[in-house]
Parts: C-alpha cells; structure tokens; sequence
C-alpha cells in the first residue's frame, strides 16, 4: 500500500472549494434532503430544527439526534453537515463518528462554552465557523477551521445582517491591503488575530479558506446579492422550508446563485415562487436572543 | 489556444489560475455560445449532481457533445471526471453523465470525506517528481476501455486516465500548485 495521510490541511480546504458557487440548504429529514438534492444543492445541513424554528420554540438547542442524522446521510448521495454547539467538543466528537463531512460550530445552537471554541485541529473532519468580521474569521481559522461562513441573522428571512457582515470582512480585507509591512503587528493586535495570518490576509486580499453567506437568505435575489458581494457560496436555512413551494425555491436559488451577475436569469427563476418565509425585523428581537453575538 | 473552463459550480478559479500561469488564454463557460472557439474544456471539480443539474439548465449537454465531437479536448477533474463517463455507478436517475469516455465511474468510492486523503503517485508522461494527488470523497474508474490508457494509478487502480483528446483524472491537481499535468493536458492532450 502507498502512503497516504487523511486529514490534512489541504484535504479540508480543498473540499470547501469544492463546494463554492453553490447552495447548502438547512434540513430537518430525509424528504427535506432528497428534495434538496433534487434541486442542485452542494451539501444538506442535518438539523432537528432549522433556525427559525428554534427561535420560536425557544430554550437550549443542542446537536441533533445522531439516528437523524444518519437518516439524512442515507438518503442522500451528497455531503452531509451537521452543527455542534460553540465549544462541545464532545458533540464534535460524536458527529465525527457518525460520518458526517464537515462540522459546524454554530451559533444557532446554545453555546456550551462562553470563553472557547473547539479546537478543530483535533479532527480529521472539516469545521466550517460563523463570523461578523476578519479578526473572528482569522481566529477560527487560527483553530482550525477549513471553511467560514459570515454569519448574518439565522432564521429571520432578513437579509440585512448578512450583507453587513460580508461588507464587514471584505472592507477590512481592503483595510490591510494599503498597510505598510510595520502597520500589520498592530493591525493583528486590534484585530485580536494571529499576525501570520494577517499578514497573509495583507498579501493576497482575501481570506485563506472558502467564505460562504448565511444567516436571512430568503430569495433567489437574496443569494445573488451576497454573492456579488463577494462571498463564495450561500447557506439557506429557514428560507426554503419555511416558504410556500420549498422545491421551486430550492432551484431558483441554485440557478442564481450559479448566475448571480445575470439579472435576466434572476428574474426569471424569481417568478411564481410562492410564498417567501414571513421575516423578522432585527430591531424586533431582543438582544440576547441575537445569535450572532455569540462566540469569540 | 484557448481553453473554457466550466464555471457552473466548484473550483473553477483554481483551474483558470493554472492556465493563465502557463501563459493560456481562458474562458469562462457557462453558456452554450462560450463554447465556439474553444481548443480545450476544462470539467472542474465541484459536487457532480450539482453540476449536473446546472448543466441541463443551461442546455450545456450537446453543445458540449458536439464541440468535443468537432476537435474540442475535455479536461475532468474528480466531478468532471464523473461527468465525462459513460456510465455513473449508483447514480441517481436524473444525474445523466456527457457519456464520452468509455469507462464506468463509482461516486464517492473512497468513502467520506474522514477517508478523504492525498499522497503522492507517479503520472505516466509527467518527467521528475510524483504528482502529489489530492483525493476529496474521490470517484473510482472501472470496466475501462479498449482505448483508454491509464497515467496514474495508486495500488493498482487507475487514478488517471485517457483516451484521446479526454483526460480524466480522480484527484485534483489544480488544488496542489504543481502545474505539470495542466501542462500535460495543454501540450500531449490538445496538442496531439
């Protein structure tokens, strides 16, 4: 037998690149899941309840049940994600068993610790992780984690706190490019984030793994949006089931998310879609019911 | 020489920064008219339902057939390497391959992304050093055909191979900085 290594660096990142310029949709069975996959998604995200739900229902939420979970990976032949609560590296561990392809450690379950996060490292599976800005995404990175996501508002169908996250990372992006070599030790202390990898942040102007958008992506324009933005791909979560003709919605949001810079396209996969999901205003919820302001 | 590389979904980035380092002009493709002109496609790793679906949508399968049966060289990494085959083992009904190399290909035949890995392996034609090959929920060939060669394989397997102006390969030689068989696909593949 020839050498080979599981688990490497590039083997996570490269499978995040894989999956840019497409669509991982939030799912709660394997019925959710074939339809899904029927309509093009990269990945499923096995969940008890997608975010809105758990808003409404209120209380802790933790891993999913591991048989759910399975049933999804049976069901379907594309990668299957699961969430972990922020710092359960106990829930990590049991997802990994599983088999699942990529972890994230999200803030829409409880958080299990409110200093730490998993160290990621550990794992031979990937971790994808929710940030607001670049010193968040450097920090998750600087744990391990293969992929980020911009977190937005999770389960409000508003799209608001996505693009202000995404401007967020790109402008600060932006910020270190016109730095001077001796600025960047101070820009990684204010950035609260390893000055290795400013620093390479500084040189190549972007991040150094694949970036996707979640958190209130409701529409096929939603998607486009983030994704002129910048971002590398899309996560939807309540938006598809939670709206009238999830299958017809599922498609349309592959198809602009595939031609984000083809207004044509858009606005004919837009047509006809039935009911969106209903939306909450940011300014409705309370503050500690935010999840974006969890992790560290 | 121009080269498309489809840009539907997946890493197709990657694939245009090998061949624009080695001095190619390249295209994006994501419509049918993208095709006309072209001396190479290049099929980029992605999720291969996806791409397929994709591919239907935007009319892309006989544009394709008929670009390939008119001179036009196809370059499938892992997804694309799916895509180019005959015929796909435990594929979904729907998920209907270009069916231009004669060569059945198993999906996720390595396992899960846990059992996802790299090493190294020799590539037949490539000078020098073994092409590191990174293989992410990798696809298997089976049942080749007469005229299809084998460049690499790993414990006897074939990883990579051809047959004519087709080159499919397993792994992902755009995720790893080592232009050699991008190369080998501009000057033995397409320049043949």
């Amino acid at each position: 037998m020839t050498q080979i290594e599981i688990g490497t660096l590039r083997v996570k990142t490269g499978f995040a690149e894989m999956m840019k310029g497409g669509v991982i949709m939030d799912v709660v069975n394997a019925e959710q899941a074939k339809i899904a996959e029927d309509a093009g998604a990269v990945a499923v995200m096995a969940l008890e309840r997608v975010p809105a739900d758990i808003r409404l229902h209120g209380g802790v939420a933790r891993m999913s049940d591991p048989t759910m979970v399975e049933s999804i990976i049976d069901a379907v032949s594309i990668p299957v994600m699961a969430k972990c609560r922020i710092g359960h590296f106990v829930e990590a561990q049991v997802l990994e068993t599983l088999g699942v392809d990529f972890i994230d450690e999200s803030e829409v379950l409880t958080p299990a610790d409110d200093e730490y996060h998993v160290n990621k490292w550990d794992y031979t599976v990937p971790f994808v992780c929710g940030c607001r800005n670049l010193g968040e995404a450097l920090r998750r990175i600087a744990e391990g984690a293969a992929m980020v996501r911009t977190k937005g508002e999770p389960g409000t169908g508003n799209v608001v706190e996505a693009v202000r996250h995404m401007r967020t990372v790109s402008s600060e992006i932006a910020a270190l490019q016109n730095l001077r070599s001796e600025q960047l030790f101070t820009a990684a202390k204010n950035l609260q984030a390893p000055y290795d990898l400013v620093e390479w942040v500084a040189k190549h102007g972007k991040l150094p793994v694949v970036n996707f958008s979640a958190g209130g992506i409701a529409t096929p324009a939603d998607a486009a949006l983030m994704m002129q933005l910048g971002c590398d791909g899309v996560f939807v979560g309540s938006g598809i089931f939670k709206s009238g003709d999830p299958s017809k919605r599922a498609k349309a949001i592959v198809e602009a998310t595939t031609n984000f810079d083809n207004p044509e396209i858009i606005a004919r996969v837009s047509r006809n879609l039935g009911e969106a999901m209903v939306g909450i205003n940011i300014s409705d919820i309370p503050e500690n019911e935010i999840m974006a302001n969890r992790g560290w | 020489m121009r080269i498309g590389v489809l840009a539907l979904q997946g890493a197709f980035r990657e694939h245009r920064s090998c061949l624009r380092q080695l001095g190619v002009e390249t295209i994006d493709v994501r419509y049918p008219h993208e095709l006309s002109g072209l001396d190479g496609l290049v099929i980029p790793g992605g999720e291969s339902t996806a791409i397929a679906k994709l591919l239907a949508s935007h009319s892309l399968y006989e544009p394709i057939r008929n670009a390939y049966e008119n001179g036009m060289a196809i370059f499938g990494t892992c997804a694309g390497a799916i895509l180019l085959a005959k015929k796909i083992e435990g594929a979904r009904e729907d998920q209907i391959p270009l069916g231009l190399l004669n060569v059945t290909i198993k999906r996720n035949a390595y396992g899960r992304q846990i059992a996802s890995f790299e090493t190294d392996v020799p590539f037949r034609g490539i000078e020098g050093e073994p092409v590191r090959a990174i293989f992410i929920r990798a696809p298997r060939f089976a049942d080749l055909g007469p005229d299809v060669e084998v460049l690499s394989e790993r414990d006897g397997e074939p990883t990579a191979v051809r047959e004519g102006r087709l080159l499919a390969i397993a792994y992902h030689p755009e995720l790893t900085g080592d232009l050699r068989v991008h190369k080998y696909f501009i000057d033995q593949v397409i320049g043949s």
